[in-house]
């Protein structure tokens, strides 16, 4: 705001020189007209000022725009002598004076002065005065904040201004802007029908929300009931018939609400209503004893209904016949049925070509989401998955990494140079856990592997209750470098953060590494060979205990690098882990285990179900993960294997 | 028969004749009826331990005897809890309710108490009515049922598609710890009918019988806790010394060659699955009043996981086991985590011991599990000179940490 202001001045200075240009008219009719309405402006609320403000703009005097700006910046003020309005400009002992007609009229103390202080409401009928002369403003800034406040409060008022800026306006980017400001001014507040439905089928089916925004009010519909048939002027949207269209005690609300018929009674009502003529024990003949129940309570009223003692009220056949004699109807708001028709086209439209943004929106969640998956579970893919080994501290390396990278930016503060430090850093951490816990742990359990879950399982609560004595429960920030801020933004349904697409790459990075690291390299071959048959790989010279601790050691080492990744878009705690691992997990088993491609659909499979199910119950991201693990352990029944099986001599068994 | 089960096993009369010996020494100790030297909160904890060596022994069978790593026991036991809670609440909330109705000018309808119940309890959720899962909450014989049947039927029908699609090893124990996290993100909605994180709480004042002091309530749940444990350990030590006994056994060994010797192995494994989540709930019944109050935390997998961690260290394959496993821990646990353990010093840093249990704990069960896989039942079998036969470096079965009883007596 205080922008525009500045920019105001200066342009009121530039045009200085064309005030003795201007028409003698209206030269000094602004300061008339604050002098006419001197209390009004004195003491300015929103329901009175409305006329001064509009006069004031469309006098035509040039320092109307000044003494508006002025106002609405608490810069007018009032002589406390004569009452006469003054421009005030701070001084070091009072202020500066300016007349409304733009001379100066020297200082004044701060006690001789009342400023005029107007009220939200006030300010925003000023604003909107004062927008007809921002929108030919020679700043482009100023002309686009004004176009901005203007879509975010649309009047009627606006459109004319607006209309008489376009032809003049340089930028080509603002007057696109302004076109189309122009074109949702013109649909709700255009002065004939033909004019407003033009404007309405000149979006087609665009997709911005602003548009959307403009119809939905003209759809808009309210219920009503009538006493006869609706009136002929009415736009109905749809008659209601009571009980299938809308509920009966809905109707009846209705009813009531327009004075047709008597209030039904409430329970509570009925309660003080028999509580207040409680006589000798016993209510209308019914004893108090017996009033515990509905019926009961419902003989005692009628009684005392016909007695005249309370206010008689509709009973059920009585509602009955009031709902038979009324008509309800569905009105729209917007009394002009073409009008509407078109805007409902126009919605239709525009939902459908949403619902098929929508739908692309979602399949890109449902990518990024997998792709967390499967950054989560390639780890596991290699010691569960190819090595067999149950490895249920794989959640608290995730956890290792993460924090691997938030120390990292304690040390380094430019946030890339400490990503691409964290990235193999918290590879080194991960891969020198994972092959010392190979070393002392696991090696010795590969006979027993249920006891390699439990073992795993204590170092797990072991490094998670660590990483807490050190970092506390609060969670720590891993921040995104600056180019990873913010989002790809196609239109206003389907956009994706940039960190999501950078952990895409990320993912498919390690798919290529995984199958490079497996398919083409020595060691690859090694750990095939030692995981389809040990003694037979270490008799062709293959150290098995060597490639065993390797194998770990990487699957571990990867766990750290998606956890540097998982750790940019959610917060780093000492549980980080645990909410990956059933996920992760699942991943495996469901993708097929021992096999990459299985782990990646697997990823895909559970990361699309599971946006899936958020789509059709949105606001329950629980009940979504509960019905996806539910679905899992059924698809686990059909394909006991995963979705990719390994066949023959690779499966080992 | 009863002779014969009782002199081939004896340590089922030693446990029974310890357990004695703690509910009296607890009785004599206790505010209520005693000397007074053991805390009423005492007594609820260990009631509450008493519960979980039930739970243990389930587990017990399931994992140590059959060999199925089940991580769902404490669902079960958590699902026991919440349907024992319900009536609880309801209850309890009724009395106040009526109470309050009481100082009103008219009696209360039926439908106004039951509104009044209603906001009382789903206020914090937003709510005001009765979910449908309320139906039989007003009816302690209809809840205690449900308590029961309502684990045991999920039990049978994971049970059954597990067992029936062969999930067997890690992938059974990777799906029923799916399962658990499924039911506790489930409870942890709002809109589950079970008051969502706040879980139900005021479990400790039973109601119907008029105001009790708690000292004397927690001694009732405390015998009823002791009473459930001795006669769910004489029902599983007389399931475990008979037939049905070796054949889980021998599942455990060998699942492949009992199916081939014409044993229908899923429907053992499934008879024994529901049997001990019927057992874990009724812990959880016999548990939540004791504990007070439940939410869906309690369900998280990592319950049941501590839960085959007190299996484990207590020794596997031996009831006895399971239970000195789980008293041993909880109580260990307990009096670290109380902070009734003094610091140690190191000279830069003070060791706590109530943020540094659980990396013991850890690090503990680690080893037990590389270097004392019976667990402290080992040493029962070194007090009676067992040893376990000299196989020349061939594996004992795939399960060397479980007991194997007769193949170990030499």
């Amino acid at each position: 705001m205080r922008h525009i202001i500045h920019a105001f001045l200066a342009v009121l200075l530039l045009a200085l020189p064309q005030i003795a240009a201007s028409p003698a008219r209206a030269e000094g009719e602004a300061a008339a007209i604050l002098t006419q309405n001197r209390d009004l402006v004195a003491k300015a609320s929103r329901q009175t000022i409305g006329p001064v403000i509009d006069a004031l703009a469309a006098s035509g005097d040039p320092t109307a725009a000044q003494i508006l700006t002025a106002w609405e910046a608490r810069r007018l003020g009032q002589r406390k002598s004569d009452g006469a309005f003054f421009l005030l400009a701070p001084t070091a002992d009072g202020y500066a004076l300016t007349a409304p007609d733009g001379t100066a009229a020297g200082t004044a103390p701060k006690a001789d002065i009342t400023e005029l202080k107007p009220n939200a409401g006030v300010r925003g009928l000023i604003a909107t005065a004062l927008v007809q002369f921002t929108l030919s403003d020679p700043d482009p800034a100023a002309r686009a904040a004004a176009l901005t406040s203007i879509a975010r409060d649309p009047a009627a008022a606006h459109l004319e201004p607006l209309r008489a800026s376009i032809d003049g306006e340089t930028d080509p980017a603002l007057k696109a802007q302004k076109q189309r400001l122009e074109r949702l001014l013109a649909l709700q507040y255009g002065a004939s029908a033909a004019e407003r439905i033009a404007a309405i089928e000149s979006f087609g089916a665009d997709l911005g929300l602003d548009i959307r925004g403009a119809l939905n009010p003209l759809v808009a519909t309210k219920r009503i009931a009538y006493a006869a048939n609706p009136p002929a002027g009415a736009n109905l949207a749809r008659t209601l018939t009571p009980g299938t269209d809308i509920p009966r005690t809905e109707a009846y609300d209705l009813l009531v609400a327009a004075n047709l018929a008597p209030a039904r009674l409430t329970p509570e009502e009925q309660t003080a209503a028999l509580a207040a003529n409680l006589v000798n024990g016993s209510v209308g003949g019914v004893a108090l004893a017996d009033l515990n129940s509905q019926p009961a309570r419902d003989r005692a009223y009628t009684a005392l209904e016909t007695a005249g003692t309370v206010p008689p009220a509709a009973t059920d056949p009585e509602v009955e016949a009031a709902l038979q004699a009324h008509t309800f109807a569905e009105v729209y708001a917007e009394p002009d049925a073409e009008v509407t028709a078109a805007a409902q086209a126009a919605l239709k439209r525009i939902g459908l070509t949403v619902g098929a943004m929508q739908v692309a929106d979602l399949s890109l969640d449902a990518l990024s989401l997998a792709s967390i998956y499967f950054l989560a579970a390639i780890g596991l893919a290699i010691t569960f998955g190819v090595m067999r080994v149950i490895n249920m501290a794989h959640g608290e390396f995730i956890m290792l990494g993460a924090y691997t990278g938030y120390v990292v930016q304690l040390f380094i503060t430019n946030y890339t140079l400490s990503i691409i430090v964290a990235l193999p850093l918290a590879f080194a951490v991960t891969f020198a856990a994972g092959v010392a816990m190979e070393r002392l742990v696991i090696r010795h359990l590969y006979k027993r592997p249920l006891e390699t879950l439990l073992a795993t399982f204590g170092i797990s609560i072991a490094l998670q209750q660590i990483a807490k004595n050190i970092f506390g429960t609060q969670a720590r920030p891993l921040t995104a470098p600056a180019w990873l801020d913010g989002a790809w933004v196609l239109n206003d349904v389907v956009s994706i953060s940039y960190i999501r697409i950078a952990i895409f790459v990320l993912a498919l990075l390690f798919l290529g590494f995984f199958l490079w690291l497996m398919k083409r390299t020595r060691l690859g071959l090694e750990v095939r060979a030692v995981t389809q048959n040990p003694a037979m790989a270490a008799s062709m010279g293959i150290n098995p205990d060597r490639i065993n601790m390797l194998t770990f050691g990487i699957g571990s080492g990867i766990a750290g690098i998606a956890g540097v990744a998982i750790g940019l878009f959610a917060k780093v705690t000492s549980e980080l882990g645990s909410d990956y691992i059933v996920q992760s997990f699942m991943t495996v088993v469901v993708g097929g285990v021992g096999n990459i491609w299985g782990t990646l659909a697997g990823a895909l499979l559970i990361g699309t179900l599971q946006k899936g199910i958020e789509w059709f119950n949105p606001s329950n991201t629980l009940a979504a993960q509960t019905y996806m693990i539910i679905f899992i352990i059924i698809f686990i029944q059909f394909r006991p294997r995963g979705i990719i099986a390994l066949k023959g001599r690779a499966a080992g068994d | 028969m009863t002779k014969g089960f009782l002199a081939k096993n004896p340590s089922i009369l030693i446990f029974l004749a310890a357990l004695a010996a703690f509910t009296l020494l607890v009785t004599l100790g206790s505010e209520a009826l005693g000397l007074s030297f053991i805390s009423t909160s005492m007594v609820k904890t260990l009631g509450k331990i008493l519960c979980l060596c039930l739970v243990a022994l389930a587990m017990d069978l399931v994992w140590g005897y059959a060999g199925i790593l089940s991580l769902g026991h404490m669902a079960f036991f958590a699902v026991g809890g919440y349907m024992i809670g319900m009536w609880l609440m309801y209850a309890r909330t009724e009395e106040i309710v009526i109470a309050a109705l009481a100082q009103s000018p008219l009696p209360a309808t039926p439908e106004e108490i039951r509104q009044g119940i209603a906001t009382q309890i789903f206020g914090v959720v937003g709510a005001s009515d009765f979910p449908p899962i309320w139906a039989f909450a007003h009816s302690l014989p209809l809840q205690l049922i449900l308590a029961l049947a309502v684990p045991g039927l999920l039990a049978l029908v994971f049970g059954w598609l597990a067992f029936r699609s062969r999930v067997t090893g890690v992938y059974l124990s990777i799906l029923t710890q799916a399962m658990t996290l499924a039911l506790s993100l489930y409870l942890f909605q709002n809109d589950s009918g079970l008051r969502g994180n706040n879980g139900l709480s005021g479990l400790q004042n039973i109601p119907g019988i008029g105001e009790p002091s708690q000292a004397a309530v927690s001694l009732w749940l405390f015998w009823a806790s002791a009473l459930a444990l001795a006669c769910g350990y004489v029902l599983l030590a007389w399931l475990v010394s008979g037939k049905l006994g070796s054949v889980i056994r021998a599942i455990r060994d060998d699942e492949q060659r009992v199916r081939f010797l014409g044993y229908s192995v899923e429907s053992y494994k499934l008879f024994l699955f529901t049997l001990t989540a019927i057992l874990a709930a009724l812990a959880g019944v016999l548990y939540y009043p004791q504990a007070g109050i439940i939410n869906p935390a309690e369900l998280a997998p990592i319950a049941s996981i501590y839960l085959a961690v007190w299996v484990a260290i207590g020794g596997r394959g031996r009831l006895y086991g399971a239970v000195i496993g789980a008293a041993l821990v909880t109580l260990l646990s307990s009096w670290f985590t109380g902070g009734r353990v003094p610091d140690i010093p190191l000279g830069f840093a003070t060791l706590k011991w109530v943020d540094w249990w659980l990396v013991l704990l850890g690090f503990g069960f680690v080893a037990v599990t590389l270097f004392a896989p019976q667990g402290v039942g080992g040493l029962v079998d070194k007090l009676q000179g067992l040893r376990n036969p000299d196989r020349k470096g061939a594996p004992l079965g795939p399960d060397d940490g479980s007991l194997q009883e007769k193949e170990a007596v030499e």
